[in-house]
């Protein structure tokens, strides 16, 4: 049989993985401009304090510093990810509010010289009381830590679907739980970094800047230095991973941007691995309360569901990150009735900000836990109690979400399958244990209407296929299945596709990468790029093929008709014909794309489709106890997994992997910690997320759905599938060791604890 | 303080001043442009800084660039010869054991002083002297994949 595709559903390497492999690949702090200077930044070393008075006459009389900058220097225009959430400064004007917030930065010919000008700064500071607790935070009388923000409650959400009193009132049985989900870092390889040129004679700043989200970036950039945006160019070189870390403006990119605007000269910032742990985000620690009511069969009738988020000094991505909490209960279980209120705390803290899941990981954790211990108390079993809620294509939401694939339950029976569920869930021998968990992604957002990407795809006269994207490679591979999809469409290889992506000087308008939105969005614009060059090649040849247009395929390099191969002629015979035509050259081929939705919505005020489409995944955990020394050895995980059509199965495989042993790390070994507002573990050595030793068994299993608005039948993939390991590693040591872990994440000590506890009673 | 000193790095010999205290890491990337040698911590605990030392893997960032004096340094730069990938890296593409790409040269070279001491050493071997080498990317799977495959295929030579 002919194969559907020939580009799309390959396994083919990233198209820049040579480069990457021979180390030619530049990230920003490979980049060398002629003239260039070397940034520093003074972080607080109080967590909460008045600035009363900053001297920086020695610092800068030390002999290679070329500039000082505080916070009087600059244009009084808070920053923000989310515009409604805005509470931050480039550098602290007046006040810091966590040990590690920027003061003042310093910028000097060599980077050595930089950090001895830090030391010669004077800042007088007025120490003020400071909170480290949510719960201690939110109470009257507690420590300000934003002006006008009552409790320190920066952002409530509250929402309710249904009838939630009447269908509890109806309940067979209700439990309630309580969970914690810890802060982890992002820890991506690469140190956040930003290199600035200015060009006096037209005014136009340029950016390098190891970002995932060059657009916002520069309207950040632009609001904050207050210059237009259309004299801002950001370039995003390669990104050595985010991970959700690098959605953001930092203190390195407006004080790069502000010395190079004031000094003339190129200006390079990098943060030190301590300054990355510290003073960028970490995933939110959160405090969940969950309250479920069940039929006696394990149906899901009401839920009740209470977060604080403990945000740290400032908002970041707050109200995304709460929304996503909220509406990601919804599924992929039905719940009919739900009462959610989540809110999100300041504490003078390192920042919370979007990782990975954004939100919904703490969610799930607590769900998927709780549905466990309730399968357990009514005598299900916890599939069954799974796929009994599982939701189902074209069935009704209750919030509005319209279901148009989903492999969930199908996900739920072939992981609990592939982890021999049925042989081992409480049959292994004590210290071993299997255990799952279900979840379900957005692929981007529909209901921001912001949220578009462009593309543009131009053919020559040669056959080369040019394509402009402005979708963020991280290092995930969208360039490669953008230019996959492209080739697909116009029937070339991978091979005779270029691509330009993430300029936001050359490339078209794209919000980024982040909420799994890229293959979906930047992919569809891509699509239809590519499909309106096709269409004016098409037009042009369908006379000379005796043909319509409509009747006409790209494949192989070559234009023909359907079905009759033999009908037709090469691709370069076609753009010869073209241009010999006096049709003007390059054939250009743009488009835009953003999600459907009836109306302009906003994620906080109305319900909805929140997505154009929901990836669905069930992951299966066998771990090993060690009765002994207390570790967790995670043996095996197995996710079954719906991300629609793969573009690239070797790249969704790999995205699969890294966040399979991302999610191992959140549930086992990784932790933030921070004793009054010091950060003490800000290093690889002290903070430990998993290597090569701790790395499991992974399966992948595909559900292949075919999704009618992805491209070429493409979901989401990669951020999803780090929702649920944790829960389903939870869940296995439930099933090795009978213990019920309510905390993240489960060490060794907690182990033996509980162990000991156990033997007590 | 700086000093004239003599740099072997891949094959080449470097006559170049150094400031003493400059690890070897500084002098790769900001003197000579070698910047397929990567800083992701300055403390040894990532790996990204991996180079080899006559032939054993080392953390540039953890070593002084006087130190390497008289020794013969390879950097990623070094492997490949005229143009071609080596088999290692060729892995590595093939079998999407990268994707940022932040961490591939140090994992290249810690693999390639792996395989030039053992021809085929077992996966847990791989992993034990890989731990050293992080990556948040991978989950590492794809990466013993393509360091088991370059060790069978040597096999296959023989």
């Amino acid at each position: 049989m002919e194969k559907e595709f020939n580009v799309v559903g390959a396994r083919l390497p990233m198209m820049d993985a040579a480069q990457k492999a021979k180390g030619a690949a530049l990230f920003t702090d490979d980049l060398i401009l002629p003239g260039m200077l070397y940034g520093k930044i003074l972080r607080s070393p109080l967590p909460h304090a008045k600035i009363l008075n900053i001297d920086t006459s020695k610092a800068e009389k030390l002999p290679g510093v070329k500039g000082v900058v505080t916070g009087k220097d600059i244009p009084d225009r808070l920053y923000g990810i989310v515009p409604m959430a805005k509470d931050e400064y480039a550098l602290a004007k007046g006040k810091i509010r966590y040990i590690g917030d920027d003061v003042a930065a310093v910028c000097a010919i060599d980077p050595e010289i930089a950090e001895e000008a830090l030391e010669l700064i004077d800042v007088d500071y007025e120490e003020l009381p400071a909170v480290f607790d949510p719960f201690e935070a939110k109470k009257d009388g507690a420590p300000v830590i934003h002006d006008g923000i009552k409790n320190n409650t920066s952002f409530a959400i509250k929402k309710e679907f249904g009838d939630v009193k009447k269908a509890f009132a109806e309940s067979d049985a209700i439990f309630e739980d309580t969970f914690f989900s810890q802060a982890v870092n992002h820890a991506p390889l690469e140190p956040h970094a930003a290199l600035a040129q200015f060009d006096p004679l037209n005014g136009e700043l340029t950016i390098w800047s190891s970002t995932q989200i060059p657009f916002f970036l520069r309207r950040n950039l632009s609001n904050t230095l207050q210059i237009p945006e259309s004299k801002v160019r950001v370039i995003k070189p390669k990104v050595g991973g985010g991970f959700g870390q690098k959605i953001d403006l930092f203190a390195k990119d407006f004080c790069a941007a502000w010395f190079a605007m004031h000094l003339g000269k190129p200006v390079k910032f990098i943060y030190d691995r301590e300054e990355v742990f510290i003073s960028t985000r970490q995933r939110h620690p959160m405090y969940i309360t969950v309250k479920t009511g069940m039929k006696k069969d394990g149906t899901i009738l009401a839920q009740k569901f209470q977060s604080y988020a403990d945000g740290g000094a400032y908002n970041s991505t707050a109200p995304t990150m709460m929304a996503l909490s909220c509406f990601f209960l919804m599924i992929p279980y039905k719940v009919p009735n739900l009462f959610y209120e989540g809110y999100h705390v300041y504490t003078n803290k390192p920042v919370g900000g979007a990782m990975r899941g954004h939100g919904i990981p703490q969610a799930r954790f607590a769900v998927e836990r709780q549905l466990d211990l309730m399968a357990e108390r009514l005598g299900l079993d916890p599939t069954e109690i799974r796929l009994k809620n599982s939701i189902h294509a074209g069935e009704p939401h209750s919030a509005g979400f319209v279901i148009n694939t989903c492999g969930f339950s199908e996900s739920v029976e072939k992981a609990a399958d592939a982890i021999g569920w049925k042989e081992k869930r409480g049959k292994l021998p004590h210290g071993r244990g299997v255990g799952l968990a279900g979840a379900s992604f957005p692929s981007g957002v529909s209901n921001m209407s912001h949220i578009s990407s462009g593309a543009v795809v131009q053919v020559g006269r040669d056959g080369a296929v040019n394509v402009l994207s402005g979708a963020a490679d991280i290092g995930q591979g969208a360039e490669t299945v953008i230019s996959q999809i492209v080739a697909e469409e116009l029937g070339v290889p991978l091979d005779d596709i270029r691509i330009t992506a993430a300029d936001t000087g050359i490339t078209p308008l794209d919000p980024g990468t982040f909420g799994s939105g890229v293959t979906v969005r930047a992919g569809n614009a891509a699509k239809l790029a590519a499909a309106a060059v096709k269409q004016k090649l098409f037009n042009f040849l369908a006379d000379k093929l005796e043909a319509n247009a409509a009747d006409l395929v790209a494949k192989d390099r070559k234009i023909f008709v359907k079905g009759s191969p033999e009908k037709g002629l090469t691709l370069l015979e076609g753009l010869k014909a073209y241009q010999y035509a006096d049709l003007p050259m390059p054939i250009v081929g743009r488009g835009s794309w953003m999600a459907p939705a009836d109306e302009p919505t906003t994620l906080f005020e109305q319900d909805g489709n929140f997505a154009p489409s929901y990836s669905f995944m069930t992951q299966a955990a066998e771990v090993e106890v060690d009765l002994i020394t207390g570790q967790v050895k995670l043996l095996r995980m197995v996710t079954a997994h719906d991300c629609g059509r793969p573009i690239n199965p070797m790249l969704v495989e790999g995205q699969l992997e890294g966040s399979v042993v991302g999610g191992m790390g959140q549930a086992l070994y990784e932790n933030v910690i921070v004793e009054k507002g010091q950060m003490m573990n800000p290093s690889f050595l002290d903070y430990g997320f998993p290597t090569f030793l701790e790395m499991p068994e992974i399966e992948a299993i595909e559900v292949e759905t075919d999704d009618p608005i992805g491209p070429y039948g493409a979901k989401e993939a990669g951020e999803g599938t780090q929702l649920s390991p944790a829960p389903a590693i939870v869940n296995a040591i439930y099933d090795a060791i009978g213990v019920d872990f309510m905390e993240l994440p489960i060490t060794p000590e907690k182990i033996l604890d509980a162990l000991e506890e156990k033997k007590k009673t | 303080m700086k000093q004239a000193i003599e740099l072997n790095i891949n094959g080449d010999v470097h006559e170049m001043l150094v400031a003493t205290h400059h690890t070897l890491l500084e002098v790769l990337r900001e003197q000579l442009g070698l910047i397929g040698t990567k800083r992701g911590c300055d403390l040894g605990a990532c790996g990204a800084c991996t180079v080899l030392i006559d032939g054993e893997a080392y953390l540039s960032c953890l070593m002084l660039a006087v130190d390497a004096i008289g020794k013969q340094v390879v950097t990623i730069e070094g492997l490949s010869e005229d143009g071609d990938l080596h088999p290692l890296q060729s892995a590595f593409v093939d079998q999407g054991a990268l994707q940022c790409g932040f961490c591939t040269p140090g994992m290249i070279l810690t693999a390639k002083a792996i395989l030039d001491e053992e021809k085929h050493p077992a996966e847990e071997v791989i992993k034990q002297k890989m731990a050293g080498n992080l990556c948040r990317c991978t989950g590492y799977k794809k990466v013993v994949e393509a360091v088991m495959r370059v060790a069978e295929e040597s096999g296959q030579e023989v």
